[in-house]
């Protein structure tokens, strides 16, 4: 009863108010709230874009500014300190900090006083320069802290050397004199100096010479001696073939022998051979290396000690502060080559990455090659000939999944398919003479590129899936109602059409696979592997050899170097090159993909 | 019993039905009912190419096409129009099997290309299409280039000779009226034509492998009148060389270029005339009411 009544009370009441409310017309503010102009999620979407943009751009400038500069010479700075030691090197980094009381204590009486003044003086905070003296083999250091309250004066001698050396690091020094066949040709620094210049070059190139003769002519000699004992090796096995198969005497095992023999009388000769070419060869080296011998410069050390540094082990040698702004830019540059076209030296510390440049370039290129038929081809039967349903559903689940499975799993994966079964296999069946030493039973860059393929085979797949996906389906219609199959429907309209989509995801794919580091330490990649899976010796591919690669080599440098300070700012340029080289192979694939486009996808209406 | 009788007297006196209310016999089939279309006996008397018998098609549980009888006489241009969702399209599509691809269409009945069996068990689909041209109604040429766009009938047919194809293509786009535009662009791609030229360009491609019947569905729909004129004069080039059976929603068009038209309702044949026949004297009020524009 009640509620009706109330009913009845609020019907004319609400009826009043809608009548009103049409009478004014519904809209009754006068300006659109903020939340409906989503001016606040803009301001967040902008935010977040601007807070990426920040870390990605404050990423980029660090390795670039860091990376830069790692190559640019800086002065030498000779400091005395209170305590008589003198320090020569170059000053790689500064840092402040409160020095404890000990430090002071163990300063001489005499300069005690002041350093307490300079203390003092800066709120009791020093200031302290970490110099890269070199040197290693006389001071077993290549860096030296020094403390500003420790130090006596500092000067930038006129005629310190600094030599970049094929071992031991660099060495710092005052020109002392120049010896040819142990005999003092030159004295006054400038003369020295004249002199190292005028020799250096040939000495130089003779070195190279020796080089070439060591590793090329020597390996050709190598070479040859290993495939004929190699040949032997498989002779034998195939005797001991026969033997178990058919039995001593028989006449296959006889046979065998006979090949047997022969293999090894060709080993005989050749070793013969050899042997003389070897003693060739020997000859000529030493001829060089006494050629070389007799040049050496005498240079003296900030503490007096004196050093004969011959000069075929001076890689470069510059008066650092003497250095005009286009001497600087010289050297600069020639580091740079050198850092892009040489071998490493020093434990990976100096030198080039030439190898790991070549190494990644040729494993993300197989890689590519390798992933890019296999995702279109996947890519294609899912979405073209399969028919839709839960299986393919799950497929399709578990494609996508695979990208998110931590890559050192793929790494293990790889190790154990490819290398050991693979591998194995592929070693017992064609390379057994030279067993138990693996050939394809280990890590190589074959392996590696195929490990990274599967990494990055679903980024391939959903990319290719997608493009097929947007093919008009007008356009395959018109094709089947010019009589063409499916299958050529597919290779002459859809795939061309969907290409700039499939180059997307290789470059995705190129991208994620070219830096990838973790699975590469199971399946190949070592710290050191001068000879390169593509060079002169037949059958000039070798995918079975392992290889250095840009990633590992960062690591490698910057948690597994002996002399990590002077490797941490290799790390940064090789990181610079590392992103520069994934750049370029971007940037090549989008140049591509860009004409594809042009070629298939512009439309006018 | 009324609509009994409507189908008693079908193709007895026209001049009865004439009397009949405005739309009686379509609101008759969209309740359902199924009628003897009207054809004019002057089509049963011609050559013919296309003979379509009892013909019913389904997308899945919904009937599309419900007993289509009719045949299309060789060298004419037969034009089909009716009401949007009639069924026009899935019946020129049912002509080349385009609507094999659509998983959920169930046929009965046949049809006969010149004599031989479109829906026959065995017949190959493939090999079937080749002896047809179809121009869609949104131009859909290939990613490839224009040469390659016209002779692609042959190209999958694997025909490689150089001067053969060069002789295809040039007589195709003289044909489809396109040959003095693009001539000097033979190379570059077909999507950098216009959407005219594009139309033009399908054409060609659908008269390249000489087709024995050409299908076309509302060539001209996204068109401007000069593409359309264009594509209009072809048409009437290509009369009495080919056999051409258009989909139109364009009266004017239909009255212009075809020689017979046919008037679809809701999956049936309604009439079937010749034009000039079927626009100035129908048989049904019917089709005149749709002619007309009375009926929507
Ligand atoms: N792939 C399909 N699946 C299910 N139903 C379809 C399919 N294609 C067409 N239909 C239905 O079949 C009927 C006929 O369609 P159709 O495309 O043949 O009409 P139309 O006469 O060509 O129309 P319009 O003039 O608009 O092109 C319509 O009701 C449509 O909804
Ligand atoms: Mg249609």
């Amino acid at each position: 009863m009640n509620s009706s009544k109330s009913s009845t009370v609020a019907t004319p009441l609400a009826q009043s108010r809608v009548a009103e409310r049409v009478r004014t017309g519904y809209r009754t503010k006068t300006r659109t709230a903020l939340a409906a102009h989503g001016q606040p999620y803009v301001w967040l979407a902008g935010g977040m874009l601007a807070l990426s943009l920040a870390m990605i751009l404050g990423l980029l400038t660090l390795i670039l500014v860091r990376g830069t500069g790692t190559f640019w010479p800086a002065p030498v700075i000779q400091v005395e300190m209170v305590d008589g030691r003198i320090h020569m090197g170059e000053i790689t980094r500064h840092s402040s900090y409160v020095p404890r009381e000990e430090l002071l204590l163990a300063l001489p009486a005499q300069a005690m006083g002041a350093a307490r003044a300079l203390l003092a003086a800066q709120d009791g905070v020093s200031e302290r320069f970490l110099i890269r003296t070199g040197n290693f083999e006389l001071t077993q250091e290549h860096f030296n802290w020094v403390s500003d309250f420790a130090i006596n004066s500092t000067s930038y001698p006129q005629w310190a050397l600094l030599f970049e050396r094929q071992e031991w690091g660099r060495f710092y020094g005052m020109p002392e004199a120049f010896l040819i066949d142990g005999e003092r040709v030159a004295t006054t620094p400038a003369e020295v100096w004249g002199k190292l210049n005028e020799h250096h070059r040939d000495v130089r190139r003779r070195w190279q010479e020796r080089r070439a003769l060591e590793t090329h002519e020597i390996g050709k000699i190598n070479y040859a001696l290993e495939q004929a004992r190699l040949q032997v090796r498989g002779a034998e096995l195939a005797v001991e073939a026969a033997e178990g198969r058919d039995g001593k005497g028989s006449p296959a095992q006889q046979k065998a022998l006979l090949h047997l023999g022969a293999a090894q009388a060709g080993l005989a000769q050749l070793s013969v051979e050899a042997d003389a070419e070897y003693g060739r060869l020997r000859g000529e080296i030493n001829r060089i290396n006494q050629e070389n011998a007799r040049f050496e410069i005498l240079v003296t050390t900030a503490d007096g000690r004196e050093r004969a540094l011959p000069l075929a082990q001076i890689v470069r040698a510059y008066t650092p502060n003497q250095l005009s702004l286009g001497e600087k830019f010289g050297i600069y540059f020639d580091r740079w080559l050198e850092f892009l076209r040489d071998d490493p030296r020093e434990a990976n510390s100096e030198g080039g990455v030439f190898p790991a440049i070549f190494g990644t370039v040729v494993m993300t290129l197989i890689m590519s090659i390798c992933v890019v038929p296999f995702g279109v081809l996947a890519a294609l039967y899912l979405r073209e000939y399969a028919k839709a349903g839960p299986m393919i559903s799950t497929v399709r689940i578990a494609v996508n999944n695979l990208a998110g499975v931590p890559s050192i799993v793929f790494g293990v994966f790889g190790l154990g398919f490819f290398c050991y079964l693979m591998g194995g296999t592929i070693d017992q069946l064609f390379y057994s003479a030279k067993l138990p030493s693996p050939t394809f039973g280990t890590g190589g860059i074959l392996w590696a590129s195929l490990t990274l393929a599967l990494l990055t085979l679903p980024v391939v797949i959903v990319a290719t899936e997608e493009s097929l996906a947007a093919v008009p389906s007008s356009m395959r219609e018109g094709s089947y109602a010019c009589g063409a199959s499916k299958w050529q429907t597919i290779r002459r309209i859809v795939l061309p059409r969907a290409m700039p989509g499939i180059m997307t995801g290789m470059i995705l794919a190129m991208a994620r696979g070219a830096g990838e580091v973790a699975p590469l330490m199971l399946v190949g990649a070592v710290k050191l592997a001068p000879e390169l899976p593509v060079d002169g010796y037949a059958p000039f591919v070798h995918l079975e050899r392992s290889f250095m690669h840009l990633g590992f080599h960062i690591f490698d440098l910057g948690f597994q170097s002996q002399n990590s300070e002077a490797a941490v700012p290799m790390v940064f340029s090789t990181t610079l090159l590392l992103v520069a080289i994934i750049a370029l192979l971007n940037i090549g694939a989008i140049l591509l993909r860009n004409r594809l486009r042009r070629k298939f996808m512009t439309s006018q209406f | 019993m009324q609509l009994n009788q409507t189908q008693v007297t079908t193709n007895g006196s026209p001049e009865l039905l004439k009397k009949r209310s405005m739309d009686g016999r379509l609101k008759a089939i969209a309740a359902g009912e199924w009628f003897e279309p009207a054809v004019h006996p002057d089509l049963k008397q011609q050559d013919v190419v296309l003979e379509i018998t009892g013909f019913n098609l389904w997308y899945g549980a919904a009937q599309a096409l419900f007993d289509i009888s009719m045949t299309i006489p060789k060298g004419k241009v037969t034009a089909l129009i009716g009401p949007s969702g009639c069924g026009k399209s899935t019946l020129l599509r049912s002509v080349n099997r385009l609507n094999d691809l659509v998983d959920s269409v169930r046929i009965s009945g046949d049809m006969k290309l010149n004599q031989d069996s479109i829906y026959a068990r065995g017949v190959d689909v493939i090999e079937l299409r080749k002896r047809m041209g179809m121009v869609a109604q949104k131009s859909n040429p290939f990613p490839m280039s224009i040469y390659e766009n016209v002779i692609y009938p042959l190209r999958i047919d694997g025909v490689r000779d150089k001067a053969m194809l060069d002789e295809v293509c040039e007589k195709s786009l003289r044909g489809a009226a396109l040959w003095d535009e693009v001539k000097d662009r033979l190379q570059q791609s077909a999507l950098g034509l216009s959407g005219g030229q594009q139309q033009r360009l399908c054409v060609a491609r659908a008269i390249a492998a000489e087709p024995e019947m050409l299908l076309m569905d509302e060539p001209c729909s996204a068109l401007d009148p000069i593409a359309t004129s264009k594509i209009e004069d072809l048409i009437d080039q290509l009369r009495g060389e080919y056999t051409i059976l258009i989909v139109t929603h364009n009266m004017q068009q239909a009255a212009r270029v075809s020689d017979n038209t046919a008037f679809m309702y809701l999956g049936q044949l309604v009439e079937y005339s010749p034009t000039r026949t079927l626009f100035q004297k129908p048989q049904l009020t019917e089709t005149e009411d749709y002619i007309s524009g009375r009926f929507g």
